[in-house]
């Protein structure tokens, strides 16, 4: 036998505990309630046999776990093709992002490109045009990174206010992996860049095998320093909606870069100004100019719990806040957190030390009262950049960026427990 | 081997292969195929592969892009960004239709149609004449109206100068107390799950 659907379980007792009184104070009515029988009798799972070994070849989370999703926001985009969705941060610990649930972001859906399929060509200012096959790519010397990946319009729908109410949502267009795979640099030597000449004012165009083929110019500077052609994440190949087999990784910048599905490399004397750093990646300020070439991420972070899709359940007491922060510039090295909205601000703690343009986890050991909370957090990274105010943002940049607003956040934590996506003065 | 190999992997490039896949399209129109096309050729062409996303005459339909229109609006509460009012290249247009349009069937147009879709685009946003005939001989002679709306990444001198400190606000950090001057639970935007007023997945109860 396996699960016996009839027996109670912890989460149905809680469920009708909290039924008879405020749900705050489920958990201490279930340790008044005499004892508990999920202690006192025999459980099935403590009896009988759970699954064999041959039932999972490859697993998913267990089945309560089901909210931790990837989620879309229809409203976004005119269809699920040219879109995104949103990994589920607010549910997460740590700092890797398994990659079921780690945010997509396609221009013509995400394409099945087999390995035996699969060229990468270099071409352009090179002594000689190559054509590699993916096992040609996995007979190079490899390194491995971990390094956050974030959409450039990570946080844009929050430019001109607070709109949407969950960190997956506001914040979730992220997702940070430990990458396996060939330096760029290494790829570039191996068609020789002689013929290229000075390199400080080459660039190299990259672009997928999909009809999207986002193409992106990268100066050469930033090709030759960490730039990598990947084809693991997190120890497995990647996932197809990541870019199988092969994908670019560019530490710090913005995800856009990140060509998936990698077929061609091109060194060049100029920048293409391809459609997505012309017409999209470019920032549009409040008179009407706009930046280009905002590739950098600047420091960042945001509680993850509590947050409107995290609540406090247990009542007053003991509380962890606890979130994620990075930064592309190199390393978050101190992250502060405010209750009062940014009035006085007391420093987390990291729970490891950061890896360069790489997420990290922070908390903050607590105690609510069930006062109302106006949450916030602040990174600080090596270079001493402080993440900004979004009224700072604003007051450079104005409201119609769309891009790389990487403002403090605030969570309106109720005295119910109850969390809401808020600006404040 | 060839020059430059390090490891001696790969093979070298053929010319059928490159130009292939090496189709990009620089901003002084490096790149351009011979072929041309006006407005007057391609409207029905627009008509048939275009505009049932575009609309007919460019200005879009429902959530999908505009591609004419906005002219002067940059600086405007909302700005309008098209080709006409946005884009700084000629080049970007051609290489993007050519390269990735019609969506779901990008890759098949012929040089002539691209030059064509192109001029009628163009047209659309009132940048050349119904028979003016696009072509890399004629590329130079069209004007984007804002090509010089563009500043390179300033965020160094214009933000960072202010926000690397060595010693951030840590109490009595606002002049005034704070307080709250919107809720994204006024906008209600967010997806719910049916009968459910949390977000879409507000964390299970333990």
């Amino acid at each position: 036998m396996s699960k016996d659907t009839n027996a109670p379980s912890r989460r149905q007792f809680l469920t009708s505990a909290a039924a008879l009184g405020a749900g705050a104070v489920a958990a201490s009515a279930a340790r008044a309630a005499g004892p508990d029988p999920l202690i006192t009798e025999v459980q099935p799972w403590a009896s009988g046999f759970g699954d064999g070994v041959d039932v999972t070849p490859y697993g998913l989370p267990i089945r309560f776990e089901g909210d931790v999703i990837r989620r879309n926001v229809e409203w976004l985009t005119a269809d699920t093709i040219s879109s995104i969705n949103f990994t589920p941060i607010h549910a997460l610990d740590g700092t890797i992002t398994p990659t079921g649930c780690a945010f997509e972001r396609h221009h013509s859906g995400a394409i099945e490109l087999a390995k035996d399929d699969y060229r990468l060509m270099i071409n352009g200012l090179v002594d000689q045009p190559l054509v590699f096959t993916y096992e040609d790519l996995e007979r190079f010397p490899r390194e491995q990174h971990v390094y956050f990946c974030e959409c450039a319009a990570n946080t844009g729908m929050e430019w001109a206010g607070a709109q949407l109410n969950g960190a997956q949502f506001t914040h979730g267009m992220i997702h940070n992996m430990e990458y396996t795979g060939v330096p760029l640099r290494t790829l570039l030597a191996e068609a020789g860049l002689d013929a290229a000449g000075e390199l400080k004012d080459k660039w190299v165009y990259v672009e997928g095998a999909d009809a999207s083929s986002n193409g992106r110019s990268i100066p050469m500077e930033k090709a030759m320093d960490d730039v990598l052609v990947a084809f693991k994440a997190n120890g497995e190949a990647l996932r197809k909606e990541h870019g199988y087999p092969v994908r670019l990784v560019v530490p710090g910048w913005e995800g856009n870069m990140w060509v998936k599905w990698l077929r061609r490399i091109e060194v060049t004397n100029a920048a293409v100004e391809s459609r997505e750093e012309t017409s999209k990646y470019t920032d549009t300020l409040a008179d009407g100019t706009s930046r280009k070439w905002t590739w950098v991420m600047d420091a960042k972070s945001v509680v993850t719990s509590p947050s409107p899709q995290s609540p406090i359940k247990h009542g007053p007491g003991p509380l962890v806040i606890t979130g994620m922060a990075w930064s592309g510039h190199g390393k978050v090295t101190r992250v502060d957190v405010s209750k009062d909205g940014g009035m006085t601000w007391e420093t987390a703690r990291i729970a490891q030390d950061g890896a360069n343009k790489a997420l990290v986890r922070f908390y903050l050991d607590t105690t609510w009262d069930g006062e109302d909370w106006l949450l916030q957090s602040r990174a600080i990274d090596d270079t001493g950049y402080v993440q900004p105010t979004k009224a700072q943002l604003r007051e450079v940049r104005g409201e119609n960026s769309i891009y790389h607003n990487n403002c403090i956040q605030t969570w309106h934590v109720k005295a119910n427990g109850e969390a809401e996506n808020v600006e404040v003065s | 081997a060839p020059a430059g190999l390090r490891f001696g992997l790969g093979r070298a490039a053929m010319p059928e292969e490159i130009s292939a896949w090496d189709v990009k399209i620089m901003p002084d129109g490096t790149g351009l195929p011979a072929g041309s096309g006006n407005a007057l050729d391609g409207e029905p062409l627009f008509e048939e592969n275009c505009a049932v996303c575009h609309g007919s005459f460019a200005e879009g339909v429902d959530n999908w892009p505009k591609l004419a229109g906005g002219d002067g609006t940059l600086a405007a509460k909302d700005p309008l960004k098209t080709v006409g009012s946005y884009w700084p290249y000629l080049s970007t247009v051609w290489d993007y239709v050519h390269r990735s349009m019609p969506f779901g069937n990008a890759q098949s147009l012929t040089p002539d149609e691209v030059y064509a879709i192109t001029a009628y685009i163009l047209y659309s946003n009132d940048l050349i004449d119904d028979d003016f005939e696009l072509s890399p001989e004629t590329w130079n002679e069209v004007e984007m109206p804002n090509a010089d709306g563009f500043i390179v990444d300033d965020r160094a001198d214009t933000e960072y100068t202010e926000w690397r400190t060595d010693e951030p606000c840590m109490e009595n950090c606002k002049p005034e107390p704070v307080k709250i001057t919107m809720r994204a639970t006024v906008l209600d935007v967010t997806p719910d799950q049916a009968g459910d007023e949390a977000p879409a997945d507000a964390a299970e109860e333990m």
